[in-house]
């Protein structure tokens, strides 16, 4: 997994509570056999004025020139601002590999939806949740100025604004690690093997009905 | 010391070790798979040169993208139009092949839905950890089970390990009390605990279903209501064990038989919380109030009793949520004030992990028996949950009678639930739907969902427009 330590750039603000899976990246681009390619799919269905297909040419497509990914001064943003709930709907993972693809790496919101929030620590990208008047106050600092940028460094847990104010973040500690140092989480969790052979050794043990196997009684 | 709540309990019993910070290892006794969220989970494995930690712990079926039509799904792959969906099976049936993973292929009698397959195979047993990359896994825990969506790296890190890192949630109970009237079903219940507490109201939470009307409730009938959990928040709903419970899974396929079944039962009554269980939080419901559910904007929380009205935004304190419902009435061209029961429909869909099961088909059929489907209505289907249910609603005839009624009655499979295959709703329709999702484009591009129980679904269809099906027997 890409390794995640600071982050500097452009603020995109997404002003819309609630935002869903399915607005993040609709169903019929999770056709897909592979995990890139979806940034260009990312708001689909806001970002475009017509109904995309995975094999669409996008570049012949008319843009909703109001739409945020579509106005200049957003463009090359890496980190999304948003409201409550961000990524709630589905577990699709496609969401996070979208939101990726385009360049985004760190999402700021007042609340994620839990599968969303676990799905972006495997994929290098960091949510952070700020308190709702923050959030409020950089959607206006982003508003006001063109470029509005910000700071994020994770070893500090810090977010620096443009005046230098620094805002402070939370962040378990098991994914800050894993973030700062691009694990292959199933790699780590296969050091503890043993323990799991044992644990599943037990396990059988106390419940032999989980290991018995369906597929075989059934005939199938 | 306190005593245990059933999440605890199981939580506790699956619990391998402590990571770090909040962070735990725990133990997967089951993953269900499906094409869409499996493809880029296997391909993992196969770069990394890992192999299943434990092959026959995994049940696959492809559903999301299969054709529903009984010509398109004759002809196997073939019959998949869209080359990228026949891909997306193709690939499922390959890498359960390579991996060694049981499936029930495209056209096994078996196939269906994941969420309905599961039970029905006894392939979800109470007390077991389950997986799938599919957030309405919460389903599963209305058989006394933790059940937890999760994304594709996470499935691909139970194949390889057999293990979830996972955070322990904090406990809810809901608890529903009293009896429900005549005609409110578990689907009410749950859009009803949705209005009240909110689509993040479970947000960090493992909500525990309780109280007199859940127990009355069928199995199935759990089903339904822990379905949704997900859409209250809740990564995972469970609901404790009890003789309903066993009584389900008696004699199916996956489940212990012999002296192997009397020892299993008696560990799985144990699954309830204790009574003097904590629970960080209680939301209290009287079953008696609830009345069918209708939700008319754009999230499963927008939501109102069939005899109600489409709240004013006007009145919404929190300027958020306001816009929230602003934004939800321009997408679903309707108007605040407007009476529940003047909403004019254009489809029908019956079907879903939510509410496709045999109770569901039989409440259904039931109201549309001897009558027909309105002329405004374009598209009335039924799409059973899988194969069985299939077989058993045409052993007892129900197919006849939705077809007579001037539905369609389909092969099993998502459907519209999302989309993905061909069965789409059009730009700006409204459809009475049984599924769970109301968002924007969930089941097409800029068409316009309304989620209700399978009777007020059947009589709509009937009357057009949304009727309170308490009352529209009399019509
Ligand atoms: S029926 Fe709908 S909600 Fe259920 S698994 Fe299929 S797509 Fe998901």
């Amino acid at each position: 997994m890409r390794k995640f330590n600071t982050q500097e750039g452009v603020v995109i603000p997404l002003d819309r509570a609630n935002v869903d899976t399915d607005y993040i990246i609709p169903k019929q681009f999770l056709k897909s056999i592979k995990r890139t390619g979806f940034g260009v799919n990312l708001f689909d269905e806001h970002r475009y004025l017509d109904r995309g297909e995975p094999d669409t040419d996008n570049s012949q497509r008319p843009v909703n020139p109001d739409f945020v990914l579509n106005q200049l001064r957003y463009q090359n943003a890496t980190i999304l601002l948003a409201r409550e709930n961000f990524g709630c709907g589905s577990s699709r993972e496609h969401a996070p590999w979208a939101l990726d693809d385009y360049g985004i790496r760190v999402i700021i919101a007042p609340s994620f939806a839990d599968i969303f929030f676990n799905n972006c620590f495997k994929n290098g990208l960091l949510p952070i949740v700020l308190n709702k008047d923050i959030v409020s106050k950089l959607f206006d600092a982003v508003e006001a100025n063109v470029g509005y940028t910000l700071a994020v460094n994770l070893p500090a847990q810090t977010i620096t604004t443009v005046d230098g104010e620094v805002i402070p973040f939370t962040v378990d500690e098991y994914k800050k690690h894993g973030l700062l140092n691009g694990l292959d989480e199933i790699g780590v969790t296969l050091q503890d093997a043993q323990t799991i052979e044992n644990f599943e050794a037990d396990w059988r043990e106390k419940s032999p009905w989980y290991f018995s196997s369906g597929a075989e009684s059934s005939g199938g | 010391m306190a005593g245990q709540t059933l999440y605890d309990k199981i939580w506790e019993s699956h619990l391998i070790k402590q990571v770090e910070g909040d962070t735990a290892l725990i133990y997967i006794d089951r993953q269900l798979i499906h094409e869409v969220t499996s493809p880029q989970a296997f391909e993992g494995l196969r770069l990394a040169g890992r192999k299943p930690w434990r092959a026959d712990a995994n049940l696959a079926t492809p559903d999301h993208n299969i054709p529903t039509t009984s010509q398109e799904r004759r002809m196997g792959l073939e019959g998949i139009k869209d080359p990228v969906s026949r891909i997306q099976v193709q690939t499922l049936d390959d890498n359960c092949k390579e991996f060694g993973i049981f499936e029930l292929g495209m056209n096994d009698p078996r196939q269906g839905i994941v969420h309905v397959i599961g039970p029905e195979q006894g392939a979800t047993l109470p007390g077991m950890t389950i997986v799938c990359g599919d957030s309405h896994t919460s389903t599963h825990g209305a058989l006394g089970t933790l059940s937890h969506g999760i994304g594709t790296s996470e499935v691909e890190h139970v194949l390889a390990t057999q293990c979830l890192l996972q955070k322990k949630m904090k406990n809810m109970l809901v608890r529903v009390n009293g009896q429900l009237q005549e005609g409110v079903t578990a689907k009410d219940i749950v859009l009803a605990i949705i209005g009240k507490i909110g689509t993040a109201g479970g947000t960090g939470y493992t909500i525990e279903f309780g109280g007199e009307a859940i127990k009355a409730l069928s199995v199935e009938g759990r089903m339904t209501v822990c379905n949704m959990a997900i859409e209250a928040g809740a990564r995972a709903g469970l609901i404790a064990v009890d003789e309903t419970t066993l009584d389900y899974l008696k004699g199916r396929p996956f489940a212990p038989a012999g002296e192997m079944w009397n020892r299993a039962v008696q560990v799985w009554l144990q699954l309830v919380s204790d009574d003097d269980a904590i629970f960080d939080q209680v939301v209290e419901m009287s079953a008696g109030d609830i009345e069918p559910q209708v939700t008319w904007g754009t999230s499963p929380e927008m939501v109102a009793p069939v005899s109600g009205r489409i709240p004013y935004p006007a009145a919404e304190k929190d300027p958020g949520k306001r816009g929230n419902m602003e934004q939800a009435l321009k997408y679903m061209g309707l108007e605040a004030g407007m009476e529940i029961k003047d909403i004019h429909l254009d489809c029908i869909f019956i079907g879903s992990c939510t509410n496709s099961r045999i109770e569901d088909l039989r409440e259904a059929a039931k109201v549309v028996a001897g009558k027909k489907v309105a002329d405004e209505i374009e598209l009335a289907m039924v799409v059973p949950g899988s194969g069985l249910v299939k077989a058993q609603a045409e052993a007892e005839g129900l197919d006849q009678v939705f077809k007579a009624a001037g539905l369609q009655w389909r092969e099993p499979g998502c459907s519209m639930c999302l989309a993905m295959n061909a069965d789409q709703l059009g730009p700006g329709k409204h459809c009475a739907s049984t599924s769970n999702r109301n968002f924007e484009g969930r089941q097409g591009f800029r068409g316009r969902t309304h989620l209700v129980s399978p009777a007020m679904a059947a009589a709509a269809a009937i009357a057009g427009h949304f009727v309170d099906v308490r009352q529209s027997s009399q019509d």
